[in-house]
């Protein structure tokens, strides 16, 4: 056996498991690095305050931002191929402006919301053709994309309108309680979408292939994977994404608002930067980006707990982002100089 | 092993064009089964091209692609992957951020039930492994392994399908000793298994040590095929750089025999990363320091040192009544130090923009950014080495790239002559250039010696060395060898010092 033979199973000491584990899961540690954060975010609020972990507050972590969550979800696939989605913030305000005027005018809930998808899906479909066969930058793209939904949206109405179909709304009234933790409609949807997720990028080729593309394009291209489809593909989930949490803001806040969601899109990508995926492609889990949602939720009720202004939770989350690229960056950098 | 009677591929009057350029013309070229055949030639010789030619990247103008006697056309890399014709390239194109399984396997991922079948994969991968007699974790990350087992798994990943040539190019330019010998390994492994392999390489000895039989290509057109135990290192040089047909007139060669006095540059022990290695060489005024060998012989890594461009791992380099040395091509300027480099098109010519505006670049980022040099100033400059170079079509307001390559190399000349320099390093000045404009720039080489520079001349072609250079330095693997006058040498004993040293005495005659 030569040096270049790394051996399967070594000793089964623990030296010889950590570096397998590294091996084959070094961009997990980014992401442990999320759930450290998250961690000692709680226990230290915990501490702080007495109140903080009860399991009423952490019910409401999940629910309050369970749209976030599933825009999160989208802007991981874009992210991991290298690109961005600026426009999700507006298309979430637009498709949700727009479910609401349908649903005001009769029209029933089994076409609203498909339309609502169907209103995001398209917007990214526009977003992901400009990059793909137009070779225009993510950023321009969907800055594009973000423009055209805004001004969508203020097209279908200029002031709020309210949802009183029953359906939307048991969407978010609805408590399935258990102890006192509780769960709605919507967080079980924000769960699922990121249940399917976590299934398409690991056991589907699909999902392979986004990882691919954010490994190297032209590699990608050559081992013969589909990279134009599936380039387009992820800025229409993205979309799609998009479209559903315009239908959870809007049954959570029981009505449509065109000025929804302005620099929502940020927030998603600071929870997915968090979370652990890295801005160049290629590495990160839709896993981390809920831990990314739920640091960025548990900041936000610390700064409400502490009776600060809300928008220290901006400033915080600046910090919080430009501290994780930094260690993603130590990171990254240690793992290089590991297999050397 | 003895070859099968009938090629597995084989190429007759195989043409590429580009534009209206023959890039291969008229090749023909045969792979059996179960052997290791190597393609041999200088840069421009058409290696890359017959390459693409046969892996689908490149359509044939005319000639015929023959698979097991079955005559096929490739229209894309795909179809020739389809065909059972995989290639590893010298930049590895494999995906890091993913499992080695994955990088071998992706796209013919086992599958259970609509879902990746991870354990099947990872089990296959390791039986493809297994198949080249490697050890690699299938899971671990392709990232976190070295270039030389990436190298390996790129391998790997092209036998996981039915392959009948694989294609190697320049397999061993980033391993070291051990992992050329696994890669030969792996090599031969296949070869057992009656793949046929293609093994592109400019390293001699590789050549000789894995290859069965050799191709040599030599301006775009086909030299000879050759068994490697039947040829002489000395013949298959000779197949490579050959000679050039036509008497050309002389050129005013420099002044030769003159008192040459203290060098202007002295360069001693200049070594940059594998390239060149402890290196000495002297530079006069009033000549022309010829530089002959072979491809990877570390030329084009000397000259880049000496100038400054390439980082210097160590070594000295004085300049005569100069302080400081070229560190970075600003620095080298400012010494009156400059390099022409031999790729014109990506190193040398800015394509888009004019004549004028590429003859004056170097001179005014001399200058810096506040000090412009004014409109009238810079076209009365340009004209006047326009005129003195005779480049045609003498339009200063033409796209530099609309240029024929001998007027681009002019162009090139120009704005290194107009920093007024004291010292020009030209990489492979005439490569590619019709035989006129050859003349041209060597008569034009020997008239700037002439008029005091100091020259150093790089050329594949050693006639070319022998007719413009009053020294000459030959390198071999990355080490100055010996630096003769030129008067004492004859083609043949050039090619002789460039080729082998086992097969000749030591040359006797002292550097200067």
């Amino acid at each position: 056996m030569t040096s270049l033979q790394t051996p399967v199973r070594e000793t089964g000491t623990l030296g010889a498991r950590y570096g397998t584990f590294m091996n084959r899961r070094a961009s997990l540690m980014p992401t442990f690095a999320a759930i450290a954060i998250l961690i000692i975010l709680l226990i230290g609020a915990q501490l702080r305050f007495g109140n903080f972990l009860t399991p009423g507050n952490l019910s409401a972590l999940l629910l309050d931002n369970a749209y976030l969550i599933v825009l999160a979800v989208g802007m991981t696939f874009v992210i991991l191929t290298g690109g961005i989605d600026l426009s999700v913030g507006s298309v979430m305000a637009f498709t949700g402006i727009l479910g609401a005027s349908l649903l005001s005018q009769g029209i029933p809930v089994y076409i609203a919301i498909p339309a609502m998808l169907l209103g995001g899906a398209l917007i990214g479909l526009l977003i992901g053709v400009l990059v793909q066969y137009f070779n225009v930058q993510p950023f321009i793209a969907s800055l594009a994309g973000l423009f055209l939904a805004r001004g969508l949206a203020f097209v279908v109405s200029l002031a709020s309108i309210k949802v009183e179909d029953p359906a939307v709304l048991w969407l978010q009234r609805t408590r399935i309680s258990f102890g006192g933790w509780y769960i709605t409609p919507t967080v079980i949807i924000a769960l699922v979408t990121v249940a399917v997720a976590v299934f398409v990028l690991h056991w589907t080729r699909f999902g392979r292939t986004v990882y691919a593309i954010g490994g190297g394009e032209q590699s990608a291209h050559l081992m013969g994977l589909n990279v134009a489809r599936t380039k387009v593909a992820v800025y229409v989930i993205s979309g799609v994404c998009g479209g559903l949490a315009g239908l959870l803001l809007t049954a959570y806040s029981g009505a449509g608002y065109p000025r929804n969601g302005i620099g929502t899109e940020l927030d998603a990508i600071a929870a997915v930067v968090i979370g652990g995926t890295l801005l160049t492609g290629g590495t990160g889990y839709v896993l981390g980006s809920l831990v990314g949602v739920l640091v960025y939720g548990t900041i936000k009720k610390i700064i409400s707990f502490m009776g600060a202004e809300q928008s220290w939770t901006q400033i915080i989350i600046g910090i919080l982002l430009l501290l994780f690229i930094v260690v993603q960056r130590v990171i990254v950098a240690r793992s290089i100089r590991r297999r050397t | 092993m003895e070859p099968a009677a009938r090629p597995l591929l084989e190429l007759t009057g195989a043409t590429v064009r580009f534009g209206s350029e023959n890039a291969i013309d008229d090749v023909d070229f045969r792979l059996f089964p179960g052997e290791v055949h190597s393609l041999m030639g200088e840069n421009g010789a058409g290696k890359s091209t017959l390459i693409k030619a046969i892996t689908g990247a490149l359509p044939l103008a005319t000639g015929v692609l023959r698979l097991d006697g079955e005559q096929m056309r490739f229209s894309s890399p795909h179809d020739a992957q389809r065909a059972g014709i995989s290639t590893v390239y010298q930049e590895i194109d494999l995906l890091p951020n993913v499992s080695v399984a994955e990088n071998i396997l992706l796209g013919q991922e086992p599958r259970r039930g609509g879902a990746i079948d991870w354990r099947r994969m990872r089990a296959r991968a390791r039986e493809v492994l297994a198949e080249l007699g490697l050890q690699i974790d299938p899971a671990s990350l392709l990232g976190t392994h070295s270039l030389a087992v990436q190298q390996l798994v790129a391998i790997a990943r092209a036998i996981s399908t039915d392959v009948r040539v694989l294609v190697l190019d320049e397999p061993t330019s980033s391993l070291d000793l051990d992992e050329v010998a696994e890669l030969f390994r792996v090599v031969r492994e296949l070869k057992l298994q009656g793949v046929a392999i293609l093994f592109v390489s400019h390293f001699l000895d590789q050549v000789y040590e894995l290859c069965d039989r050799v191709t040599v290509l030599r301006d775009g057109r086909f030299v000879g095929e050759y068994l490697t135990k039947e040829l002489l290192r000395i013949d298959l040089v000779q197949a490579m750089l050959g000679r050039s047909a036509t008497a050309l007139t002389a050129p005013t060669k420099a002044t030769d025999a003159v008192e040459k006095g203290t060098p202007y540059l002295t360069a001693r022990g200049v070594t940059a990363g594998s390239g060149i290695a402890d290196a000495d060489v002297d530079l006069f005024e009033s000549d022309v320091l010829g530089v002959a060998g072979l491809l990877g012989s570390g030329r084009s890594e000397l000259a880049r040192a000496i100038s400054g461009i390439d980082r210097r791992d160590s070594g000295v380099i004085r300049i005569a009544g100069r302080d400081g040395t070229p560190h970075s091509p600003r620095s080298a300027m400012s010494l009156g130090v400059v390099y022409s480099s031999e790729n014109r098109r990506t190193e040398g010519i800015i394509s888009h923009l004019s004549v004028l505006d590429n003859i004056t670049l170097a001179l005014q980022a001399d200058r810096g950014a506040f000090r412009r040099i004014p409109a009238a100033r810079r076209r009365e400059l340009a004209a006047s080495w326009v005129d003195a170079l005779d480049i045609r079509p003498p339009d200063l307001d033409r796209p530099a790239g609309t240029l024929s390559g001998g007027n681009q190399q002019k162009v090139l000349l120009a704005r290194l002559l107009a920093l007024s320099p004291r010292v020009l390093l030209l990489d492979e000045p005439t490569r590619g250039i019709d035989v006129g404009a050859k003349v041209e720039i060597q008569n034009l080489v020997g008239e700037m010696a002439a008029n005091g520079l100091s020259v150093v001349f790089i050329s594949a072609e050693l006639e070319e060395v022998l007719r413009v250079a009053t020294r000459v330095a030959v390198l071999r693997e990355g080490r100055v060898v010996s630096i003769l006058s030129s008067d004492d040498l004859t083609v043949d004993s050039l090619m002789a010092l460039v080729a082998q040293p086992d097969e000749l005495d030591e040359p006797d005659v002292p550097d200067e």
